[in-house]
Order: C-alpha cells, then sequence, then structure tokens
C-alpha cells in the first residue's frame, strides 16, 4: 500500500470514528415551521443554533406538531392534509402520507402509538399508527338528519388512551375511547354555537372549547364525563358589542398559575384574570391589541402575550404577581409564537414577515440572538413528548 | 384582463403548454408590476401591493389556506370564485360575514385595496 493510498484510508476511518461516536439526545432539540417555504428548521436550544432544514412539507399555514414519545419524531399537521413523520435526528422525512383534502391539527395517543389528526375536509378525525402511518380508525364526525361532516377543531389526548375534539359546525364535543383497541365514542351534543379550538388542563382533568357563536365556554370534566359538558365564565366572548376579531386567540398554552387562568379577551386589547378554583373574573389587564397566545413562563412567574393584525409587531410580558406588564418587546412585523424551554430561562419568538426568531432571555429580555427563517411560524421543542395536552 | 387571464388559465390547464405556462408567468408577473387594468390603481404604491400580496397569503391565508383551497372560511379559488359576484366579494371583505369569523376590513383597506384584493383572487394568487 502506498503512502497516499494509506494516508487517505486514515482520514477514512478517522472520518467514520467521528461520525459514529457523535451520539447526541434530542431533548434540547425543537422544530420550527417556516411556512414561505413548506419546510421546518431542527434546531438546537442550548446552542441556539439551527441543525437543518428538511423541505418538502406542503402546505403549512397552521400547521402544528406533537412528538413521539422518544422525542426522535416529530408528526407535522400541514394545512392541506399532509402528516409527515421527521426524524429530527438524521434531520430527514422518514414518512409522508396526504390523509385529507384539508386539515387542523392533531394529537398523539397517552402510550405513543396513535396519532390523530382533525379535518376541515371531508371533516373528522382520522387516526394513524404512530409507527407506520397506517390508518387505524377513521371517526368521520357525521351530525344532523343530512349526513353531513363536521370540521373537527381543539383536538387534544386526554388520559386514558382517550381523544377529545369539538365539531364546529355541529356544536358539539366528542369524547372517543382507545383503551379496548377500538374507538369507542360518547357524543356531547348542544353544548355551544360554533366550538372554534379547544384545550385540555396540565393535568388533563378538564377539556375546554372556547365558542365562536355565543358567550361563555363549555367544559367537559374527564374525571366525570358521565356528568356532562357544562358552562363556566358565561360572559366570556365577544359580549354584546361584537368587535371584529381578526385573529382568533388560541386556546393551547393558556396560562395557568397556581391560583389564576389567563386568557386572551375576545376582539378586546385585554387579557382576563380569572381564579381557577371557581372561574370568576377577578382582572384584566389592558394590552397592546388583541391578544393570541397567553403563555405562562413555565415557573408561572410571567406570563407572554402576542397579539392579532394589525398590532402584530409586539410581544408584552405579564407579572403573575403584580397583574402589570413587566415589559414590552419588538420581536418584529408579524409576531405569531412563542416556545419557552422547558425550565424558562429563554423564550424564541416568531416574527413571520421580519423573517426571523428571536430567542430572548426572559430575565433581563435581551434578545440573545436572532435565527434567519422563511416566514416562521410555530415552534415546537421535544418536552412537549411529554406532556398531557400537547 | 382578469376575464381574459382566468380564460388563459383555463386554456393552460386544460392543455398543460410549457409555453403557455411561461407566458402566463410572465403575464401574471407584469400584472402585479404594472397593476391591473391598464392601472386603474394609481393611488396603491409598489410597496403597498406587496403588502396586499402578503396580506392575502399570510393573513386571508390563516383561514382560507395559503394556496386559497380553503380552511375554516372558505375556498377562494378563481374556480371558487366564477359564480360569486365581485359586489358580493367586495362587500364581504369590508363588512364581514355576521354570524362566521370573517372579520369587516374597513377600517384597515380602502375600497381601492379590496378591490385590487378581489381581482388578485380572480387571476388566483401564488405563495
Amino acid at each position: 500500500m502506498s503512502m497516499v493510498t494509506k494516508s487517505v484510508l486514515l482520514v477514512f476511518l478517522l472520518s467514520m470514528s467521528v461520525a459514529c461516536t457523535t451520539l447526541r439526545g434530542t431533548g434540547d432539540l425543537g422544530v420550527v415551521i417556516e411556512r414561505g417555504s413548506g419546510s421546518v428548521q431542527i434546531v438546537d436550544t442550548t446552542q441556539r443554533i439551527s441543525l437543518k432544514q428538511v423541505n418538502g412539507l406542503g402546505d403549512l399555514s397552521h400547521a402544528s406538531i406533537v412528538y413521539s414519545r422518544d422525542e426522535r419524531y416529530a408528526y407535522v399537521f400541514g394545512r392541506d392534509g399532509g402528516l409527515t413523520k421527521v426524524d429530527i435526528l438524521k434531520g430527514e422525512i422518514s414518512k409522508r402520507i396526504i390523509q385529507s383534502g384539508n386539515s387542523i391539527g392533531g394529537a398523539i395517543s397517552q402510550d405513543g402509538k396513535l396519532v390523530a389528526v382533525s379535518n376541515y375536509k371531508p371533516g373528522g378525525v382520522k387516526v394513524f399508527d404512530s409507527n407506520t402511518l397506517e390508518l387505524v380508525a377513521n371517526i368521520p364526525a357525521i351530525y344532523g338528519d343530512t349526513n353531513q361532516q363536521s370540521k373537527v377543531v381543539g383536538l387534544v389526548d386526554a388520559p386514558g388512551q382517550r381523544f377529545v375534539f369539538s365539531l364546529y359546525d355541529a356544536g358539539e364535543i366528542w369524547l372517543t375511547d382507545f383503551s379496548s383497541g377500538k374507538a369507542e365514542t360518547t357524543r356531547y351534543k348542544n353544548i355551544g354555537r360554533q366550538p372554534y379550538d379547544g384545550l385540555i388542563s396540565p393535568d388533563g382533568r378538564y377539556y375546554i372549547a372556547g365558542l365562536f357563536g355565543e358567550d361563555g365556554l363549555a367544559v367537559l370534566d374527564l374525571w366525570h364525563p358521565e356528568k356532562g359538558v357544562k358552562r363556566i365564565l358565561s360572559d366570556y366572548g365577544r359580549g354584546s358589542k361584537k368587535m371584529p376579531v381578526y385573529k382568533m386567540p388560541h386556546l393551547e398554552g393558556w396560562a395557568m398559575t397556581e391560583d389564576y387562568a389567563f386568557l386572551p379577551a375576545v376582539g378586546r386589547n385585554q387579557v382576563l384574570v380569572v381564579n381557577r378554583r371557581n372561574w370568576k373574573q377577578v382582572a384584566s389587564i389592558t394590552v397592546h391589541g388583541q391578544p393570541v397566545f397567553v403563555m405562562a413562563r413555565p415557573d408561572g412567574r410571567q406570563v407572554w402575550v402576542n397579539f392579532a393584525y394589525p398590532r402584530n409587531d409586539t410581544v408584552q410580558v405579564i407579572s403573575t404577581e403584580q397583574l402589570q406588564i413587566l415589559k414590552t418587546l419588538k420581536p418584529g412585523k408579524a409576531v405569531l409564537h412563542m416556545e419557552f424551554t422547558s425550565r424558562g430561562e429563554q423564550v424564541w419568538v416568531s416574527a413571520r414577515d421580519a423573517g426571523k426568531v428571536t430567542v430572548y432571555d426572559t430575565e433581563s429580555f435581551n434578545a440573545i440572538t436572532t435565527l434567519p427563517m422563511n416566514k416562521p411560524s410555530g415552534i415546537f421543542f421535544t418536552n412537549r413528548a411529554h406532556r398531557i395536552g400537547l | 384582463m382578469t376575464a381574459l387571464l382566468t380564460r388563459v388559465k383555463h386554456c393552460m390547464v386544460k392543455h398543460n403548454n410549457q409555453l403557455l405556462k411561461l407566458l402566463l408567468t410572465i403575464a401574471m408577473f407584469m400584472f402585479y408590476v404594472t397593476g391591473y387594468a391598464g392601472d386603474t390603481y394609481q393611488n396603491i404604491t409598489e410597496q403597498r401591493r406587496a403588502e396586499l400580496h402578503n396580506l392575502l397569503i399570510q393573513d386571508c391565508g390563516s383561514c382560507h389556506g395559503m394556496t386559497m383551497k380553503g380552511g375554516l372560511g372558505p375556498a377562494l379559488t378563481p374556480d371558487a370564485l366564477k359564480n360569486k359576484s365581485r359586489q358580493t366579494i367586495e362587500m364581504t371583505i369590508l363588512q364581514g360575514r355576521p354570524g362566521t369569523p370573517m372579520p369587516p376590513w374597513q377600517s384597515i383597506l380602502s375600497k381601492e385595496e379590496v378591490r385590487w384584493l378581489v381581482d388578485a383572487l380572480y387571476v388566483g394568487v401564488t405563495p
């Protein structure tokens, strides 16, 4: 063997050994949706860098993500009905299907084996094997006498291998139980007009649906589903003087501290503070615009708020002790989403029209770094894998 | 002009002609740059047109889909709109649709800007 061949071989073996020894976990990784290019970027929240862009995910307006319980795979729910399983360690698509004409969100089951998708067109929920993405169950969400399928919103997982979701057109909440291996659905009718989104409390006990068509919220106690759906906060909503709502508030990630829940007012420039024990409003905080996301830092000491078009270049931080605004930040045009690292020392903020994600220190409020992205929207860190309802 | 472009587009879909596709792309580009129909939109600057295009794709797209194929709101593709009158669409944008999440945009957009947006929808918008 010549010297040249030897050294080439040596370099090759060395690089192989480097490639083989760079094992890593995924607990500090995340995925950012780039709706401008139908792609996602895999990010590292420790180094605060982008690791890789993955392309070919279709129409990602309003896209969301859930994670496999090993935090290796991200399931991306696209607007065009696409369900894409992305391997975030390899940085590539491992499977992709088009499961409907138009979808809005998804959830992963308690045991991590089922991925459910809620659809607008043709409506209903489809449930897939999280490993193979093969269809396990189809729940068409047919209502009324005309065999119509309802658009489905607010789909979440619940303890007991259950999924809960709301039927926008039908005004119903459905609870589907997979604990026997088969889908068994309980229907709750007349829960209110046009439920537009839903959330589950972090302990997985209460499912709450927001109503567009009337005031108040519909609540199902999942410890006692036999008691049916009840109403809380009867004044919550657009009220008698209906103001235009340019972007519906998102319910997922509603801030809950020990004593209070912080809710986005609908169509008004306010964050409402509600007593968690009796669901009575205790205060309202005037903010910069119509709130969209109202999210608590993981320790509950701060609540971060972003706003609807056209006042969407701003983020405000509220102190949950003083119920006052602590800080106003300008991350750029069209702030769409915020995601805290699991212990809350950083928050990542996407500004769609500014084409960047800004990472803030949540104590000093200094921008630590910015990452260029193509119309970034949702930001999803892998710690969601271990949280009920996310 | 709008009707003509729509017709050319249908023809293109039917025959899948590459040359036609290229010509149409050029035509649509010119359309956006110069404004619609010999520029009846003198009050809308180039920059504002870019903003309106972005508004259509991104903000309208939040409910109607970035490809305008629908979402919580209905589809707004040229096909979906071909039987709807211009007046109906303009009024819907300006005044919203009571009983649905569609808000009135008249405090944010001028009538001229709404007309520009409807023109863009009739032709078909791509991100």
